[in-house]
């Protein structure tokens, strides 16, 4: 019957309906194939990844369909755009549900891929043979966050306004150094990046249109690429890391385990030879491994319904938030980013090319170091293995919080050079300010820590555990400390009228 | 040690079971490989052409603005719409540009001068900056007296600090 031959086609290898045809059933799969048929016992453990990873791809699901429903109302022009909104909001059927999903969708992806981030670093996830994906990974985070910033301005709203003009400026701030060298004359990447991004010299039409381009094809484009890189480098680089010890961690397998090799082998020379990296563990057959169908799909499912759930019940309860139309005359004041980029707002007030361009790029390229530099092997697999275990990371904190505090507290307590000798040169302020003073004392503190314990590794332990302590304090000063003129609060509540 | 070729093997070395230098079917392959190659490239110099805008859709930088009858010393007029202050003083009228140099926030006219609400850069009431991130004071722009109480202001031209112009 037809029918049942159009079924019989679809599964290559027959209905998967044992552990045999699921396996080849995955393997066969163009979408499944990005697992491997058979997945450790280690990986599915919680605290191996607390399923971050999954968790930010189920975000990014959420945040295409969602975006998608969103596009057969919302018209990229301006003015027009928010109207567009306003039908989103109050007329079209859920429009408001969808809207809002999108919206938290798009924060628990930057959250995610920041803590997924951090529980690569802190398990030693980024060695060999994992270099190259921290590389994809550092790619998709800012990817993320490049989708979230052109998505902020689509609303068209007195925020996403002053936010994109803030934004378009800073990817002008090589300014700040061509100027104050007197060639902007003849080289001014600043002005071409402005102009590229804009499409005019004003945020107007062509932005919009160059934004919403940004956020519905290219980017999300971009990132299904990478992110299909990402799990297949995941998949061909060994799976999850895991310790070289893990299986005799793991409780022992069950009686009813069928055992792979029933005799100690005799010839393993041949497999070493043919084996890429270090010697494969003699005798050891894959009875600690479990098939990936159903097991990790079951996980993956539930870590996939648990953003469902998460998405659903933040959209009940919070609404995304719409400003009044926008008024390119009228800034507002305070005028705040997305929280995710208002610790680069912090540094921006300081200097705008080092906050804005500087320092990200130096931490891109740290990050991007990391697994180049490191490449010890003790503790891999284990969270906060390695020199200095869980105490290094504890001691990293804390500097890494005094530093920060410590360099805001003079700053917005005794101000800064313009303050101090109104004509000082720009060039000195540029180089000179919070913001590099920070990056500075992380870097000194990374130093040390390589010398104190003879390893890379202390030193790549302080030096991220200090850009996330760095960002976590500056993104919340910026969010809950800066009020009109971007000055100092200890509360919205002590803000001037204005 | 070399084999000297018999003088009347000319026509034997063509044989085509000698081997070619390049054979012909790589030399295609490679050509076509490098050919479609050099085309992408191109290709996407052109396409890199394109998003670089090259009209700009931004409305006209010169324009002309009614004075209001009574202009007070030292307080700024903003003509409606735009991003320009101008003052009179006892030498003359003089347009500050309201846009920070900072990160293009539009300033605001205060007792001592400018303050900017993004990230608080104040300036002085001549524009130059008092305290905060901006690198470069505010632009003193080009305007000329049209007559009946009338100007002509030109956003697109930088004048230096301090020009002034009479307007009766």
């Amino acid at each position: 019957m037809a029918p049942r031959r159009l079924l019989q086609t679809m599964f290559r290898s027959g209905p998967p309906r044992s552990d045999r045809s699921r396996s080849s059933f995955v393997f066969g799969n163009v979408f499944l194939h990005l697992h491997s048929v058979r997945v450790h016992r280690w990986t599915l453990r919680w605290s191996a990844t607390m399923g971050l990873g999954i968790l930010t791809v189920a975000a990014f699901v959420i945040a295409l369909v969602t975006g998608v429903l969103l596009m057969f109302y919302y018209k990229p022009y301006p003015d027009v755009a928010y109207l567009s909104m306003k039908d989103i909001h109050f007329v079209v059927p859920t429009g408001r549900f969808i809207r809002n999903i999108h919206r938290w969708a798009a924060n628990i992806m930057v959250v995610g891929v920041l803590l997924h981030m951090a529980r690569v670093f802190y398990t030693s996830a980024y060695r060999a043979p994992r270099e190259f994906n921290w590389i994809i990974g550092m790619g998709l985070l800012v990817v993320t966050l490049g989708l979230s910033f052109t998505g902020y301005l689509l609303p068209w709203d007195q925020l996403a306004y002053w936010a994109i003009t803030i934004g378009a400026n800073i990817a002008q701030s090589p300014r700040e150094v061509t100027d104050a060298l007197g060639i902007t004359q003849y080289f001014d990447p600043g002005g071409f990046q402005r102009l590229l991004l804009l499409g005019s010299d004003t945020v107007g039409e062509e932005a919009l249109i160059r934004f919403y381009l940004l956020h519905v094809m290219v980017l999300p484009m971009a990132l299904l690429a990478l992110l299909a890189v990402h799990m297949w480098r995941v998949r061909k680089d060994g799976g999850i890391v895991r310790p070289v010890d893990a299986d005799r961690r793991l409780a022992p397998v069950g009686a009813d385990t069928y055992p792979v090799f029933t005799q100690a082998p005799q010839k393993t020379y041949q497999l070493a030879a043919i084996v890429r990296g270090r010697t494969a563990e003699v005798g050891n057959g894959p009875e600690n491994t479990v098939p990936a169908m159903p097991h990790l799909f079951y996980a993956e499912a539930a870590v996939f319904m648990f953003t469902v759930l998460l998405c659903v019940v933040w959209a009940l309860f919070q609404d995304a938030p719409l400003k009044e139309l926008a008024n390119p005359n009228v800034p507002e004041n305070p005028a705040k980013a997305p929280w995710y980029f208002l610790g680069l707002q912090e540094l921006v007030a300081f200097s705008a090319f080092m906050g804005g361009v500087g320092i990200p790029g130096i931490v891109l390229l740290g990050l991007g170091l990391i697994p180049f530099v490191e490449r010890e092997h003790e503790g891999t697999g284990d969270w906060f293995g390695g020199p200095g275990g869980k105490r290094l990371v504890i001691q990293s904190i804390v500097y890494g919080l005094a530093a920060v505090i410590a360099v805001e507290a003079f700053a917005i307590h005794f101000g800064w050079i313009r303050q101090w000798w109104t004509a000082a040169p720009q060039l000195l302020i540029t180089a000179i300010n919070p913001g590099t003073v920070l990056t500075a004392l992380y870097a000194a503190y990374s130093i040390a820590m390589i010398r104190r314990y003879n390893s890379t590794r202390a030193g790549a332990v302080g030096l991220f555990t200090c850009f996330l302590c760095g960002f976590i304090v500056l993104t919340i000063v910026g969010t809950h400390f800066r009020g009109p003129n971007w000055e100092f609060y200890w509360s919205p509540a002590f803000w001037p009228e204005h | 040690m070399t084999v000297e070729p018999h003088p009347q093997s000319a026509a034997a070395k063509a044989s085509r079971l000698d081997t070619e230098p390049m054979p012909r079917r790589d030399f295609l392959g490679r050509a076509a490989l490098w050919s479609a190659a050099s085309a992408m490239f191109l290709a996407v110099l052109g396409i890199a052409r394109l998003p670089r805008a090259a009209v700009l859709p931004s409305p006209s930088k010169k324009y002309k603005v009614t004075l209001p009858a009574s202009l007070a010393e030292g307080v700024a007029f903003i003509p409606p719409g735009r991003s320009v202050a101008i003052v009179r003083d006892a030498d003359g009228i003089y347009a500050i540009s309201t846009v920070c140099t900072h990160l293009g926030c539009i300033v605001k006219q205060t007792k001592e001068g400018f303050e900017c609400p993004c990230h608080g850069s104040r300036f002085g009431g001549d524009g130059h900056v008092v305290r905060g991130p901006a690198p470069k004071p505010l632009s003193w722009l080009a305007l000329q007296d049209t007559g009946g109480g009338t100007i002509m202001i030109d956003e697109g031209k930088v004048v230096a600090a301090g020009t002034r112009v009479k307007v009766a």
